[in-house]
């Protein structure tokens, strides 16, 4: 009865941060925490189909990328004002480009996944990184959106008269989206159809036995999960006003996966915490030293051979 | 046809090279279990202490042993320290951890040697070229990895199909849980083809510098195509490795070469480029997609894993 | 589960910056690439720079100045997130150090937006270049496309009538392609690319042979050149088809890996070790005594320009907080640059000349580079025209 108290506090400090982070002077917490959330529901997506679904992917960056790409992609024919193949006109408004990037990422997602999960094991791992790979190449390959250079948005979408551009209003909306994203996905996990997964994570074979159609949920799952990535990948388009190929790389998967076991695998805010604990990590030895890659090894190597579960076990152990 | 023969003898000398990075990953996942992604970091330290040792002898020859000896002990030290309390973990801590490992050996190899690219020496004899057929030139150095690797892979089929530790590590691959129940001290097992996978990736390191550029990170880039000859060939099997990996080189190679030619026949020129490009880069990823998907668990399976 | 919630917020407050100390030095923000296989370029930049700095005993232009550095991995994110630190949490407003145009293109368009300095040691792409110019933009080093014409030009007029190109698929290396086709004036019998990071050009090789063109003019900065300068020469093909390139390809470092192997290839560039002013002889006097192992690059080069580039507008405005100054200064260019003439044009990017570089085989037994004749005078660069400040 204690976890409401503890999210509730967790709530509080994170809407007073801008403020916070003012007063100490320190103005760019603001967009490192932006990112931090972003992270957060890209890694606690693929959580969803990794640590819940038992489906271990190495290519979820191409849906984070996708998402950008559908953002930047509309921005830049309305700022050009030309539409896509001379039809479709593009848009800068965040209610119609954030819904489609959600739609496109969840596309890709059906396709990739339903040709994958004919797989299993370290084949599975294997497919979803030679489709991300394939996406990867073919952005780098598209000079007309900038190719491996990227694509720049002058300015972010606009969203109800919102100045987004404004670094804690930026901040606020991501907030807004990332609370009710892990409420919805809360729900989903405790949802007849999050234990029908749990259940074929643990025993594929015993659930087929009982009439249960896995692959459907298998697939079902995926396209969740790829959509809550492309979702994420729309907002970093417009927290950075940038996209670039470098977001669907195969080393972003790696990272969205590192955030996931260090915060804690199949759990339903680990993968927040993996980020969060990543990203301040990265940024803390950056600033420290140049060799700041190793420092990062050290500690990832640490927590994978000391720490069974991640973080969130770490957490729980101590309370 | 001599431009023919030349890409293929190309595509069988970088399939050469996949084999021999393969052939030490697809022993270390079939028997352990483990995927180990810090494979390329063995292949950046057997290139690293064969081409220091060799500037410090000024004999190509000298650096190869180095190498070898280097890469099997950092292997060996590896699989003690980090990888054998891996082995009853999830596929994904062994990512996490051996991901871990890449960056500290990248940082500690920069920190050794310094951000600049080292100068390899080529062995005299093999510098130039060698006149195959009446016009047909091709590096002699090229046609020393190429016989270099075939040898190895007989050597390596011998070492599978005829010694004692050959027959363990077949029956590791099939079933690893009757391995250890029929009493065969698995630990040394374990480290031994460990050591042997990375002594094989060392080799591929040492021999790949001087033809191409002995730098950080240079691990990563053939990382992903020898995990794809791994996996097309089957997990496990070294003929499957040889196979996919020999395959896979010289489609690519030929894909490279051919392709954008053959797709401006039909295409202006500067469409043909971009598509052929874009075919091309995609192809091994491509071609081990529509492997998986008719044969979901490679070309050579072998046993349940 | 108390701790749990507060993780975060602890996490958060365990980054906030200490204040800036030293109120009074100018402080400089570098972001640049010091890991990976290109982390060379990004160390000898802000090797150079920092060079500069202590040679006028940590001042720039007798104002005291601070360098504070992060690496961005090579990754445009990363790069940004860097810049936001910089700028917010830490008040800088003068920033330097980008090696690669991805970076760039994420960083740059940030600090101009918030009104900030942006002075480029190495990148310059040519979107910032035309039309996106800025007046708070500062390029030291090229514009992208200049930087190849040049090796265009060369093989133009050593009389070469064709020519085979190849280059890394990607915008830099096409951009490169286009800059050489844009001034040779033979025809092109070839064209290849490779994908980004490959260093296996075996097939290209044997495509040469039979294409048989009368010289090769190829982009591969890093460790891509240093392999296709092996490969063409384990090829049999050094000697028999000259190659041209453009400095990238062949840098300092380059030639150190590569030997022998580079004996008689041509090059241009703006710069080169051995260039006969005072400014360049005190520049390669004080690297040689700092770094006797590293060979001198062309980027070393352009950090300490630009170094000396930011000196000369301190020295005038004081600091880039006296904005108006400290842009007009920069404008003026009045710095002893380590390449001789040196303004900037309309958009800020350099109008300067270029050279005709060769490796030859040195007395001590090593190949060096040495300088033949000026090629350009007073180039600027195809974007100058679309640049409306």
């Amino acid at each position: 009865m204690r976890q409401p108290v503890a999210i509730l506090l967790a709530l509080v400090v994170l809407a007073v941060l801008p403020t916070l982070a003012a007063w100490a002077g320190s103005p760019a917490t603001v967009p490192l925490a932006t990112r931090i959330l972003i992270y957060g529901i890209a890694a606690a997506s693929l959580n969803f189909a990794l640590g819940y679904g038992g489906m271990i992917s190495f290519g979820h960056a191409a849906f984070f990328g996708i998402g950008g790409y559908v953002v930047a992609i509309l921005f830049t024919h309305w700022f050009n004002e030309a539409p896509i193949f001379g039809l479709i006109p593009g848009t800068n408004q965040l209610l119609i480009t954030l819904p489609l990037a959600i739609v496109v990422s969840g596309l890709f997602a059906a396709a990739i996944g339903a040709l994958s999960l004919r797989t299993g094991g370290v084949q599975f791992i294997m497919i979803t990184l030679a489709f991300a790979q394939m996406l990867f190449f073919l952005f780098v390959s598209l000079k007309a959106y900038g190719g491996e250079d990227g694509l720049s948005m002058r300015r972010p979408d606009a969203f109800l008269g919102l100045n987004l551009r404004d670094r804690p209003t930026m901040y606020y909306l991501t907030l807004v989206i990332t609370v009710l994203f892990f409420a919805g996905l809360r729900r989903l996990v405790r949802s007849s159809f999050g234990t029908v997964l749990d259940g074929i994570r643990q025993n594929e074979r015993r659930m087929e036995a009982l009439g249960i159609a896995t692959y459907r949920h298998k697939l079902f799952a995926f396209i969740l999960s790829g959509m809550g990535v492309g979702m994420a990948g729309a907002l970093m388009a417009n927290a950075m006003r940038y996209v670039s190929p470098d977001m669907m790389h195969w080393s972003r998967s790696g990272e969205l996966m590192i955030m996931v076991i260090l915060g804690g695998t199949g759990t339903l805010l680990g993968p927040l915490y993996g980020a969060a604990a990543l990203l301040l990590l990265e940024t803390w030895l950056a600033g420290w030293t140049e060799h700041w890659s190793l420092g990062e090894g050290l500690v990832l190597l640490a927590v994978v051979m000391f720490s069974r579960g991640g973080l969130i076990a770490l957490l729980r152990r101590r309370t | 046809m001599i431009l023919i023969i030349e890409q293929i003898l190309n595509g069988l000398q970088y399939g050469v090279m996949l084999f021999l990075l393969a052939a030490g990953l697809t022993l270390i996942f079939g028997i352990m279990g483990v995927i180990n992604l810090a494979h390329g970091s063995l292949y950046m330290v057997g290139a690293y202490a064969g081409t220091w040792f060799a500037a410090l002898t000024g004999s190509f020859w000298l650096g190869l042993p180095a190498a070898l000896i280097a890469a099997a002990l950092a292997g060996a030290a590896l699989e003690l320290l980090v990888i054998r309390r891996l082995y009853h973990r999830s596929h994904l801590d062994q990512v996490l951890a051996t991901f871990a490992i890449i960056l500290i050996a990248n940082e500690s190899i920069t920190l050794l040697f310094g951000r600049q690219p080292v100068f390899t020496l080529l062995p005299e004899a093999f510098s130039g070229s060698v006149e195959l057929l009446p016009g047909l030139f091709y590096p002699a150095y090229r046609l020393l990895i190429i016989v270099a690797g075939l040898l190895v892979a007989l050597g390596l089929s011998l070492l599978i199909t005829r010694t004692r530790i050959g027959m363990l590590v077949r029956a590791g691959a099939t079933n690893r849980e009757m391995v250890r129940v029929m009493g065969v001290d698995i630990r040394m097992l374990y480290t031994a083809v460990f050591g042997l996978g990375a002594l094989l990736a060392g080799l591929a390191g040492y021999l790949t510098g001087p033809i191409s550029a002995v730098q950080v990170g240079m691990g990563e880039h053939i990382l992903l195509p020898a995990f794809v000859v791994v996996v097309i060939g089957g997990t496990g099997s070294i003929r499957g490795a040889f196979v996919a990996g020999i395959t896979l080189g010289v489609i690519d190679t030929c894909l490279r070469a051919f392709l954008p030619d053959l797709l401006n026949l039909m295409m202006p020129v500067a469409q043909a480029d971009a598509l052929g490009l874009g075919i091309s880069s995609m192809g091994i990823y491509l071609l081990m997609a529509i492997v998986l998907l008719i044969r979901p668990k490679g070309l050579f399976p072998v046993g349940a894993t | 589960m108390k701790a749990k919630g507060l993780l975060i917020g602890i996490g958060l407050a365990a980054t906030l910056a200490l204040p800036s100390q030293a109120e009074d030095a100018v402080e400089i923000g570098m972001i640049t690439t010091l890991s990976g296989p290109a982390g060379y370029l990004g160390q000898d930049i802000r090797d150079a720079f920092q060079l500069a700095i202590d040679m006028e005993g940590g001042t720039l232009g007798g104002v005291p100045v601070e360098l504070k550095v992060e690496d961005d991995g090579l990754n445009p994110g990363k790069g940004r997130e860097i810049a936001e630190g910089f700028i917010q949490n830490d008040g800088i407003k003068l920033l330097t150090g980008i090696v690669f145009s991805n970076v760039a293109m994420a960083v740059v368009p940030e600090v101009l937006d918030g009104g900030d300095f942006y002075v480029s040691p190495n990148a310059g792409p040519s979107p910032l270049a035309g039309k996106g110019c800025d007046q708070n933009y500062f390029v030291v080093s090229w514009q992208n496309d200049a930087l190849h014409e040049p090796a265009g030009v060369a093989a133009s007029d050593a009389g070469y009538k064709t020519a085979y190109v190849l280059a890394p698929n990607y915008q830099a290396g096409k951009d490169a392609i286009a800059g050489f086709k844009r001034t040779f004036t033979g025809e092109i019998v070839g064209e290849t690319y490779t994908p980004l990071g490959q260093t296996d050009f075996a097939s290209a090789m044997a495509e040469i042979r039979a294409a048989a063109p009368d010289v090769v003019y190829e982009f591969y900065p890093g460790g891509m050149g240093i392999a296709f300068l092996k490969q063409y020469s384990q090829a049999g093909l050094t000697g028999q088809i000259p190659l041209v390139l453009s400095e990238p390809s062949l840098d300092a470092v380059i030639l150190k890996a590569v030997g022998d192997a580079a004996v008689g290839v041509q090059l241009t560039s703006h710069w080169n070790e051995d260039f006969d002013n005072a400014s360049n002889k005190a520049f390669v006097a004080a690297w040689k005594e700092a770094y006797p192992d590293r060979p001198m690059t062309t980027y070393a080069s352009q950090g300490y320009d630009t170094a000396l580039l930011i000196a000369s507008a301190l020295n005038a405005a004081g600091s880039p907080e006296n904005e108006d100054a400290f842009r007009e200064a920069l404008r003026k260019a009045e710095f002893e640059s380590v390449r001789g003439a040196f303004k900037f044009g309309a958009n800020q990017h350099p109008i300067q000349d270029w050279y005709l570089l060769k490796i030859e085989a040195g007395a001590d037994g090593s190949a060096t580079t040495t300088t033949q004749k000026k090629l350009l005078s007073d180039y600027g660069d195809p974007y100058m025209s679309q640049c409306k400040m």
